[in-house]
């Protein structure tokens, strides 16, 4: 089985760890990260809006290096707490387009929550994850960080048409 | 070219001339630096159109002898201060003063994203104040990814904060923004007495700002991180660039409470980061050279004398039908909201060089308020204007690599609230002050 573990920043041991309970000695898995999330596009814009200064300094190209480190360390650090052989991606582009893609060579795909953790509920789901979840081509592992809330954090149903009269 | 431009002259009501062939030249200069610095062919810097673009203005006629002297005069200090501002800022980087404040702020986090985003807050506004906000662009904002993204919270939501406050943190000092140098420069108004006016407003903005980022990212401020094993603990900060820095804080107010322009302090700053520097062999003369930027000196001046032969040649009569006259609370709004539309057509410079000689005539808090408007209004887009918002759409239409929506809905979200609030808190402060 080929096994993908989506890792986003703090939600990401958790999916390691229950990775780690689904896969056997059979299994290939892949550890998928993001860099940067568009970062480095919105910093070259606020640069670019700043007219005169020329391209030399535009802080672009520095925060997409930093993006590629800082993706390359959190995917040893999960490799590390996975603590088997596991291939590494590093990914780029609009987070939920490219795991929904990298999706698409797998069996199982693990995603943490990472929305609203304090109450069941569709709002657990930050937006990328909801569409990865929606449009992911394969099985998905979805789990809670920590401990999942209770059944008393869904609302009441809404009030429903009148009982029928019995009399 | 003489010849059309003086047979088209008359004299307007206020003595000066206007010539509509004058103007017409002036704008079609104006319009060619305008394209130039939006599309920017080639990466070319935007100095190469609009130095030919202000020496053909000046050759032909179109602005005044005196007028092109008082621009001068008036432009070249804030260009001065602005050089040496940003070879400080450089060298504050260079020396470690952002590197510093990235572990600092890692370690004082303690992996809450919303600890995190407050310090980010600070440290952003700070370094906007005081150092201006091209060294917040160009040399924070990669620290705060890479402490975010060591720290372990979502980078996003500091990254765009510190881009925000590049923007809205700018009201506070002469210094923090391009436009306050030129506002001051024709006010006249001291160091002290323009922080007095725009502490409040500064701090409004931030605080407008503070509760759109926390709401908007409420779920990526959720999170929290994991424990890094291993964080080291931070180096002592670089206390010499630290020391020249306040230093300098405190002799610009001095400077301008004696009647001296606050350049030279800015420029005595620099000199001795620079010798400094170059003695421990930590920057080279042609670093220092390059971090002065004088492509980009030559490019504010060159605007400077541009918009002001279009202003004179009848753009002033033309704005004065529709400027405000007072500087009541719906007067400042209006300056804000007139100054926040003109910046995010085009961009904010050109904006503050056309508003501000007509606002300053309606009195200090209608320059105020236009300040609010050109400085905090280019959040609205992520790219400061629509006009380079469009463009970068026209040229990487299948580039959708940026969460643009995002970006745009935060900017709506937060920068009208901001200015109508921060001019509400200026309208209250001049009154109180009574500018």
């Amino acid at each position: 089985m080929r096994i993908g573990i989506w890792l986003t920043e703090g939600a990401w041991p958790a999916a390691v760890d229950a990775a780690a309970e689904w896969q056997d000695d059979a299994s290939e898995v892949v550890l998928l990260h993001v860099a940067g999330g568009g970062a480095a596009e919105v910093v070259g814009g606020a640069y670019g809006g700043l007219w005169g200064r020329g391209r030399r300094r535009d802080p672009a190209a520095s925060l997409a290096a930093e993006a590629g480190t800082a993706s390359t360390e959190l995917l040893e650090r999960a490799a590390a707490r996975l603590g088997r052989p596991c291939q590494l991606r590093s990914l780029g582009g609009r987070p939920e387009r490219a795991v929904t893609a990298a999706a698409d060579a797998l069996d199982l795909l693990v995603v943490a929550r990472d929305g609203d953790l304090s109450r069941l509920g569709p709002r657990s789901l930050g937006p990328e994850t909801r569409f990865v979840v929606d449009h992911a081509p394969c099985r998905v592992l979805l789990v809670w960080p920590g401990t999942a809330p209770g059944l008393g954090s869904i609302p009441p149903p809404p009030a429903g048409p009148p009982e029928p009269d019995r009399r | 070219m003489w010849s059309v431009i003086d047979s088209g002259r008359r004299r307007c009501k206020g003595g000066g001339m206007v010539s509509p062939a004058a103007e017409l030249l002036a704008v079609v200069a104006l319009l060619a630096i305008l394209g130039f610095a939006i599309t920017r062919p080639r990466g070319l810097p935007e100095a190469v159109v609009a130095v030919p673009a202000a020496v053909v203005v000046v050759l032909a006629g179109a602005i005044r002898t005196e007028r092109l002297v008082a621009e001068l005069s008036s432009l070249l200090p804030v260009v001065a201060f602005l050089a040496a501002v940003l070879v400080i800022s450089e060298l504050c980087g260079a020396a470690g003063l952002f590197r510093y404040a990235g572990s600092a702020m890692a370690r004082a986090s303690r992996g809450s994203p919303r600890r995190m985003l407050l310090l980010v807050f600070g440290v952003s506004a700070a370094t906007t104040a005081v150092l201006s906000l091209d060294a917040t662009v160009v040399l924070l904002t990669p620290v705060v990814f890479a402490t975010a993204s060591r720290v372990g919270v979502r980078p996003r939501p500091h990254v765009y904060a510190t881009t925000h406050l590049a923007n809205a943190g700018s009201l506070l000092l002469p210094v923090s923004n391009l436009t306050n140098l030129l506002a001051v420069a024709m006010l006249g108004i001291g160091f002290l007495q323009f922080a007095g006016y725009m502490v409040l407003p500064w701090l409004v903005v931030l605080a407008v700002e503070y509760a759109a980022f926390r709401w908007y990212f409420a779920g990526d401020l959720r999170l929290g991180a994991p424990p890094v094993a291993g964080e080291p603990a931070p180096d002592s900060p670089p206390w010499f660039v630290v020391a020249v820095v306040a230093a300098a804080l405190v002799g610009f107010v001095a400077a301008s409470a004696v009647g001296l322009d606050p350049a030279w302090v800015a420029a005595g700053g620099a000199v001795i980061l620079a010798a400094r520097a170059l003695w421990r062999r930590e920057a080279r003369p042609g670093e220092l050279l390059r971090a002065a930027n004088l492509p980009f000196l030559g490019f504010v001046l060159s605007l400077g004398v541009v918009v002001a032969a279009v202003v004179d040649n009848g753009l002033a009569v033309a704005m004065a039908a529709i400027v405000p006259a007072g500087t009541g609370w719906l007067d400042l709004l209006a300056w804000a909201g007139l100054a926040a539309v003109l910046a995010n057509l085009v961009n904010n410079l050109p904006a503050a060089l056309v508003l501000l000689p007509l606002a300053v005539t309606a009195g200090t808090p209608a320059a105020l308020a236009v300040l609010i408007g050109v400085n905090v209004g280019p959040n609205l887009t992520y790219v400061g204007s629509l006009a380079t918002l469009l463009w970068r759409r026209i040229v990487r239409a299948h580039d959708h690599d940026a969460p643009l929506g995002e970006f745009t809905a935060l900017g709506v979200l937060a920068t009208p609230v901001a200015i109508i609030a921060a001019t509400t808190a200026l309208w209250a402060v001049t009154s109180l002050m009574g500018a």
